[in-house]
């Protein structure tokens, strides 16, 4: 019998990657965003989320154990391949390397990330909220850190999605793969920018 | 005296076998009009001398048809894995530099062994099965259109350059890589060979299969006939979503 194990496993990386990672990605986005229309708004935002029904559950399910399985095997496919950008310069091997460098960057800085916010409140060092990032952002190594974390982040989702609407046979011919690469571009361009506009509001 | 005659210099990675280790060799030899890397080879296995004045051994490469169409010549020149035979002297910058394909295990100097690639298309059953006890007649007709679109998939002469070029192709993984991955569209596109479709696309399911490709698509760009590589792994992709479905939700059968 043929062993398939290898390709479910990947091709749950790839539906991972999105659904939940990505869509939770851009609404924690949208959600910081309220920052930039001042404390109020921001700290009523985080409050809603924070107490939202069964909220535990769905950090299990749809965020902690999720990304915990794509980021360890996402390490696993980062390490066996062999990066040649010197001699194929082509763009999409360049986005491939990108892929996995932010990839394993963005393990380094989403495991900082929890544990700087989400770990502090559950051990009730601290509440998330408005005051909480402006402290963590006054230091500008911090600041530097969260921008190019939330750049990797939207980049990885932004070029994710296009390796996931390949994976998956939705875009087949060169053409479709031409616009899916405009359309993911977009992706990048508008999660960046609400991204880093939440970052600035804390500063 | 008159002036220096025009000289191409060569620098080529050179194994005695395929567990020792490398080392690198030089050689100058008289520039001709219109010299391609293999006619440079063959002046060098006719004068062994290296840069240093040495008499060393020939240097041993593998060719065939010297048309761009078996792909026994591929090599790594210049950093880039292609066909010597196509590869002029004129349009490369020197010192040309020759190394060979170390996705393959190397048998001596540029020659290496690309069994695996054979062994892949076995694995994954690129060929379409017509023999039986008895004539089974004519196959299916196949339209015309589709037969000249597939003549661009049937151009594949496992030279192994996609492999090379396929950051995923390498010894921490068993990718099996583009080339027999196109084979199996090739012939699943086939009349006949479409009856025997599901197991071919259960077959790049498996270990090193069709999941395994990470979209650097540096296989398509790489290909020296030109074969929409990137293309058909996608179309596949489409294909096996379907029979993954197919094969887990249960259909009473396979084939259409």
């Amino acid at each position: 019998m043929n062993n398939n194990r290898e390709f479910l496993l990947r091709r749950l990386h790839s539906l991972l990657g999105v659904i939940p990672i990505g869509l939770f990605l851009t609404q924690h986005l949208i959600v910081n965003h309220f920052a930039t229309q001042g404390v109020e708004a921001f700290n009523q935002a985080a409050h809603f989320m924070a107490n939202l029904p069964f909220v535990i559950f769905l950090e299990i399910f749809v965020i902690y154990l999720p990304l915990m399985y794509h980021a360890f095997y996402g390490l696993y496919i980062a390490f066996t391949a062999k990066n040649n950008p010197g001699h194929y310069s082509y763009m999409r091997n360049m986005l491939f390397v990108a892929q996995r460098y932010t990839g394993v960057f963005l393990v380094v800085f989403i495991a900082w990330h929890v544990f700087e916010t989400r770990f502090q409140v559950a051990i009730g060092a601290g509440e998330a909220d408005f005051n909480m990032m402006e402290n963590i952002l006054s230091n500008p190594l911090m600041f530097a850190f969260y921008v190019v974390g939330v750049l990797s982040a939207t980049f990885h989702f932004a070029n994710g999605l296009w390796s996931f609407f390949v994976t998956w046979g939705i875009t087949v011919s060169e053409k479709a793969q031409r616009y899916s690469t405009y359309f993911t571009l977009l992706v990048f361009i508008v999660l960046s920018i609400i991204g880093i506009r939440a970052l600035f509001a804390f500063v | 005296m008159g002036e220096a005659a025009k000289t191409v210099i060569f620098e080529i990675e050179r194994q005695n076998s395929t567990d020792e280790s490398s080392y690198w060799e030089k050689f100058e030899l008289p520039y001709r009009a219109n010299m391609n890397v293999i006619s440079a080879l063959m002046e060098i296995r006719r004068n062994p001398v290296n840069m240093d004045g040495k008499k060393t051994t020939p240097v041993n490469w593998d060719m065939n048809c010297l048309e761009e169409v078996c792909g026994a010549c591929s090599m790594v020149i210049n950093g880039k894995a292609r066909q010597s035979c196509t590869a002029l002297v004129d349009q490369l910058e020197q010192p040309i530099r020759l190394q060979p394909m170390r996705t393959f295990p190397v048998v001596r100097d540029l020659i290496v062994d690309r069994s695996r690639m054979f062994d892949s298309l076995k694995k994954v059953k690129a060929w379409v099965p017509i023999d039986g006890t008895h004539d089974l007649g004519e196959g299916p007709r196949m339209p015309e259109r589709k037969r000249q679109w597939a003549y661009e998939l049937s151009k594949c002469m496992t030279c192994g350059v996609c492999l090379e070029a396929c950051p995923n192709v390498n010894d921490k993984s068993d990718f099996i890589g583009a080339a027999p991955l196109s084979q199996v569209r090739l012939m699943n596109a086939h009349p006949t060979g479409a009856m025997n479709r599901d197991e071919r696309l259960n077959a790049i399911m498996g270990e090193g299969g069709l999941a395994d490709c990470g979209n650097s698509q540096n296989c398509v760009e790489s290909c020296p006939k030109g074969i929409p590589l990137t293309t058909s792994i996608a179309a596949l992709n489409r294909d096996v979503s379907i029979q993954m479905f197919r094969n887990f939700f249960g259909s009473d059968h396979m084939v259409d």
